[in-house]
């Protein structure tokens, strides 16, 4: 099962079972909802954002375990940027995504959402680690109106 | 009797697939060898326009369309050749008869009546109507064992009910549902019944009159045949009263500036350049299918059904969803593993080369009604073997091991 545990890594699983960000927080400053209607995923993001900063985010739903860890990674590697910062780094995860060309410096900004580098392998998959990207990508642009 | 190995070699997929195990018939079934080379064979040596020249070919080619009618015909012993429609699939005949009967015979405060267990296909359409006519939709619901209870039918379906859509077998749950009694009860209160038997015709034999059926619907790539055609079956009283539903060529018969007269049965409702080349490749499907039997495909069936939930049983950390009494269970089964999402549970046994549906099964109501969002489907067909099932039930307890140590650290 080697192409599995590629995929379905320690990293993924513990995210996706036990993450510290599956909450809500008080008094967020923004929240979206998610949807994949295909397969019914549906998460909530829940922002907040101070001095044109994200001083926190979370996230409440349900989907599978790619979605589940790619939303609560992504949300470990936003918290504390700037809006600038976290929309960059948005558009190079879904570059990455898509397989188009991500430089080794770009990459460096992922954090440990480099994980998810191999699933467009996996092209039913796609759309399970993009919702919650795409979900905060939508938020910020609402922000930045 | 053929053995279920020899059947198999009859579909070419198995022989380029080598070690696929295919669980998922209910979706599409996969095509055997005759059914490919009739249609190869129509369009290499007939193809032509049906009903458009007046050369031979031409001539040919609609002969064979009406044969291929005739065939579907006798299929479903309708009493009249003419009450068959071709369409695009089940979708197409389901969305024609909300148009061209329900939009016209559907008035206001009058109520519809669906199962719970509705594919979109008989739902979103008459969501349409009813918001269009300001009529009530109203719901079948299951009991405790996902069947539908007499009280359900002898309550729900009343005076002010003018239609009944109902599927004979559920795609998610394998439910067999009780047609006769449904329409019986329906005609009672004089509504008419839509019946979606697109989950039964591979597994079960339909007879029109038998049923006293008035709109029938299946496609013909869930029972052998290609994709691309489908069949709305109408009496013809009802067929005959209604308008078109797409209009175009073919369909009319006088065409002037400002209006229109339309073609007789069962061209009215056929506008544009039938698939012919699909309608002979369902003709043949239906060889194929008469060729085994509708008795050895439901012992199959039986057999492996039997089999699959004792061996799911057997898992204790799997939840089934389907009827207690296997009788009552078609070749549908939807279960879940406890605490694994249904998308993981398809992709690693995708890896495993096994290929199952996970999701909502275009049944949200379904999947809302029972308080779940997704399942994992496997389905049968004649080609399947009590192998798939042992490789289906190892390859679920190493998604378990593999996930378990995570959920137990939860």
């Amino acid at each position: 099962m080697n192409e599995i545990d590629e995929i379905y890594t320690d990293l993924i699983m513990e995210h996706s079972t036990n993450s510290s960000n599956k909450k809500q927080i008080e008094n967020p400053t923004s929240s979206m909802l998610g949807h994949n209607p295909n397969c019914g995923d549906e998460i909530k993001l829940e922002l907040k954002i101070e001095n044109n900063k994200i001083i926190d985010m979370a996230f409440t739903g349900h989907g599978c375990a790619i979605s589940q860890s790619s939303t609560s990674i992504m949300i470990d590697t936003l918290r504390g940027k700037t809006i600038e910062e976290a929309k960059k780094i948005i558009e190079i995860f879904i570059k990455m995504i898509k397989r188009e060309n991500v430089s080794e410096e770009e990459k460096k900004l992922l954090g440990d959402g480099i994980a998810f580098e191999n699933i467009s392998n996996m092209p039913a998959r796609v759309k399970c680690a993009l919702l919650s990207w795409h979900t905060a990508e939508n938020m910020l642009d609402e922000v930045d109106k | 009797m053929r053995s279920i190995e020899d059947i198999k070699k009859d579909f070419p997929i198995f022989t380029n697939q080598k070690d696929i195990v295919y669980l998922d018939s209910g979706a599409t079934s996969q095509k055997p060898l005759v059914v490919l080379e009739a249609e190869k064979k129509y369009y290499e040596n007939t193809n032509a326009n049906p009903y458009r020249g007046a050369y031979k070919l031409s001539v040919d080619s609609t002969s064979i369309y009406n044969t291929a009618r005739h065939k579907v015909a006798t299929f479903l012993n309708a009493k009249y050749d003419e009450e068959i429609i071709f369409t695009k699939n089940a979708t197409e005949a389901l969305n024609l008869i909300t148009f061209s009967y329900g939009l016209d015979n559907v008035m206001a405060d009058d109520e519809i009546v669906l199962s719970i267990m509705e594919h979109h296909s008989n739902l979103v359409p008459w969501q349409r109507v009813a918001q269009a006519k300001n009529a009530k939709l109203n719901y079948l619901y299951l009991n405790k064992d996902y069947e539908i209870d007499d009280f359900e039918i002898e309550t729900k379906i009343t005076k002010n009910t003018k239609i009944v859509g109902i599927l004979s077998v559920s795609n998610v749950l394998g439910t067999v549902v009780d047609i006769k009694k449904i329409i019986a009860k329906a005609h009672q209160v004089g509504a008419v019944v839509v019946l979606d038997i697109s989950q039964s015709i591979a597994h079960m034999p339909c007879d029109v009159q038998d049923l006293d059926a008035d709109f029938v619907a299946f496609s013909a790539h869930k029972m052998f045949g290609p994709l691309g055609i489908g069949v709305l079956y109408g009496k013809k009283e009802l067929l005959e009263k209604m308008n078109p539903f797409l209009m175009g060529g073919d369909m009319i018969e006088y065409v002037y500036e400002q209006s229109t007269t339309f073609a007789p049965l069962p061209h009215k409702f056929e506008a544009g350049t039938q698939n012919v080349g699909g309608a002979v490749g369902l003709m043949t499907a239906i060889d194929y299918i008469l060729s085994i039997g509708y008795s050895q495909i439901q012992m199959h069936d039986r057999e492996l059904i039997t089999y699959c939930i004792e061996k799911l049983k057997s898992l204790p950390y799997i939840t089934l969803l389907c009827p207690k009494d296997v009788n009552h269970i078609s070749s549908v089964i939807s279960f879940n593993i406890n605490g694994v999402h249904p998308h993981d549970v398809s992709t690693i046994l995708d890896f495993n080369g096994i290929c199952i549906r996970s999701g909502n099964h275009c049944a949200q109501p379904l999947m809302r009604y029972l308080g779940i969002d997704s399942t994992c489907r496997i389905s049968f067909s004649i080609y399947n073997t009590k192998e798939d099932i042992d490789k289906l039930a190892n390859a679920l307890e190493k998604i378990y091991v593999k996930f378990k140590k995570y959920i137990d650290n939860k």
